[in-house]
């Protein structure tokens, strides 16, 4: 089984959906697709009932979250220097991430094949961070989205029942997010003490004992 | 005496039909329950007796340990994976490390291979032995049954003690290998538990196989057919048991498990009866496969020595490594920045995603058959929650 094939088998069946393999530079040699949110759907259910062969189990579906970073690559470019041309270093500022990911291993339970991982990204990672719910096509996804849901924030349009799985209701923020930081009344340890009992004291109304 | 004629009988019973549907009632099952092995919750929707709605709530053992492992160091990382489902941490300990392995290309050694297939397994029977104990005691049998597959439990327990130090937090393995080598008569001990293990298993079965309270308990209750069980995503006995012949050791044959000569025994109907009864055989297979990895054991190195395991940084990639863990396909997937902390570190836990039908298999039973069907799934908490 090869990721090219299963490629163009999926541009045949969906046209106009955007597809890019993205490799994968570790020895496990598991090179993944990368599909756009519109066409996700429609992707994964010919992954599961069209393609050969049929990946019918989704195994582990997992989110990520990739913040906006300033990278700097040096690249050689040829340049006159005094009039006379030599390779010079240059360094090359561009900014990559800003989004967040959503990462489904699929297997083939009668062929044996997989893993294809299929990922599907947000726009950004404030507003625009809605992708498809594939909890219809594959059951498997349905707590595992919802913990992505609840962790980093991803809105699956189309999920049955999109609520919160590990944190509990009313709780704000999503903790896995790189940048998340834990409130200031947050007691880490069980019996509070020095720096923490005062910082959580302050969050205390008077009425209370406050500080 | 009751002095109804026919024709009263009749109409009493129409009645109770078209009238006397009662109010729906909800009640919370948990989160402290015995009988859900852990700290989870059901809310459950009850109409009379049967079961309506039932909703699992999670998140009571929640620690974010995924959030946790993404600040410590990769070695760092395999004690905590311990802490997941505690009852077998050394299958835990090898998902993990095969998935280092996956993502850095490292390669294992002969013994160590061997020494993981052993304590694997072993890890196989203990938790297998303590979960049929446990599906008697929620059933009502109260202790007798616990009891005796505790006792086989505990012998394995010694074991790891004497090879690791601990009996339930081994931290045995590590990348490229394992952490240390057995100590002098560790392995005519093992024989020793595992030429007994089956006599346990048939004093067990004639006990139990025919007993009638059982039977009528267990079979037709909780029901998952093959194409539910696959698009579920269930694996490992909860698959097995409706059909779907899925085993990790025979697809992937990841570490070497080519080598053994075993069956993969599976379910017709789905039911808490085909549960329980292949988790038995799945013992037998496992006990076989012990026979012969002791019997071969050579001997050798038991990590590799080129993999600096300290200050350990792979390049940057990703994988996804998995195992058939006695609860299912356990699997982790790590993408790495080339630092020495794991820039993505994910836990697939296959008890969670066993829940996914819980719902659908409690529908239309009575109260006291969520208890049994629970008990089959075999959860627990920790990696349920993570």
């Amino acid at each position: 089984m090869n990721l090219e094939e299963i490629k163009s088998q999926i541009e045949v069946r969906v046209p106009g959906c955007r597809l890019e393999i993205l490799p994968n530079s570790s020895p496990s040699g598991q090179h993944s697709l990368l599909v756009d949110g519109e066409h996700a759907f429609a992707v994964a259910s010919f992954l599961r009932d069209g393609a050969s062969p049929h990946f019918d189990f989704c195994s582990n579906v997992t989110g990520i979250d990739w913040p906006l970073k300033d990278v700097s690559t040096k690249v050689k470019v040829k340049k006159l220097v005094d009039g006379v041309e030599k390779d010079v270093d240059e360094v090359v500022k561009s900014q990559t991430g800003g989004y967040l990911e959503v990462v489904y291993h699929l297997f083939s339970i009668e062929q044996r094949e997989g893993p294809v991982v299929l990922r599907v990204r947000t726009e950004d990672r404030a507003e625009r961070v809605h992708v498809p719910s594939l909890t219809p096509i594959w059951r498997s996804a349905e707590f595992q989205e919802r913990e992505i849901f609840d962790l980093y924030g991803v809105l699956f349009d189309g999920h049955p029942d999109l609520r919160r799985l590990l944190m509990w209701e009313g709780f704000v923020d999503h903790p896995m997010r790189r940048d998340y930081v834990e409130p200031d009344d947050y007691e880490y340890e069980p019996t509070a003490h020095d720096e923490v009992l005062k910082r959580a004291q302050a969050h205390r109304p008077a009425a209370e004992g406050g500080l | 005496m009751s002095t109804l004629t026919d024709a009263s009988v009749d109409t009493i019973s129409n009645t109770s039909s078209d009238h006397l549907s009662g109010e729906l009632l909800e009640i919370s099952m948990g989160p402290q329950h015995p009988s859900t092995h852990g700290v989870f919750r059901m809310n459950v929707t009850l109409d009379g007796e049967k079961v309506v709605k039932l909703k699992p709530v999670f998140g009571y053992l929640h620690r974010n340990h995924e959030k946790i492992a993404e600040s410590e160091s990769y070695l760092g990382c395999m004690p905590y994976t311990d802490r997941l489902d505690y009852i077998c941490s050394i299958t835990n300990n090898w998902a993990y490390a095969l998935a280092v392995e996956t993502l850095a290309g490292i390669k294992v050694p002969e013994r160590a291979e061997y020494l993981r297939v052993i304590t694997g397994e072993l890890t196989r029977l203990q938790n297998h032995a303590g979960l049929i104990g446990f599906l008697m005691q929620d059933m009502g049998a109260s202790g007798t049954p616990l009891m005796y597959a505790f006792r086989e439990r505990e012998k394995i327990l010694d074991l790891f003690e004497a090879l690791t130090g601990a009996r339930m937090m081994c931290n045995y393995m590590r990348f490229g290998g394992c952490r240390c080598d057995l100590p002098a008569g560790w392995l005519d001990g093992a024989k020793k538990v595992v030429d007994g293990f089956p006599k346990f298993l048939d004093e067990f079965e004639s006990l139990l196989k025919t007993n009638e309270i059982l039977m009528a308990r267990t079979q037709g209750i909780g029901i998952v057919t093959k194409a539910q069980a696959i698009n579920a995503g269930l694996s490992g006995p909860m698959a097995r048991a409706s059909g779907v012949d899925y085993d990790l050791r025979k697809v992937d044959k990841y570490g070497i498990y080519d080598r053994f000569n075993f069956r993969v025994p599976l379910g017709e109907i789905g039911d808490v009866y085909d549960r329980y009864m292949l988790r038995v055989l799945e013992m037998r297979e496992s006990v076989e496969i012990l026979k012969q990895a002791i019997r071969d054991l050579p001997e050798g190195p038991i990590i590799d020595p080129n993999t600096k395991i300290r200050g350990f940084r792979p390049k940057p990639g990703e994988a996804y490594g998995r195992i058939e863990g006695p609860k299912g396909e356990l699997g982790f997937y790590l993408i790495s920045d080339g630092s020495p902390n794991p820039y993505r570190y994910r836990v697939r836990p296959p008890t969670l995603i066993n829940l996914t039908l819980l719902e659908d298999m409690c529908l239309g039973h009575n109260v006291a058959d969520i208890v049994i069907i629970l008990g089959s799934i075999d959860i627990v908490l920790g990696e349920v929650d993570r």
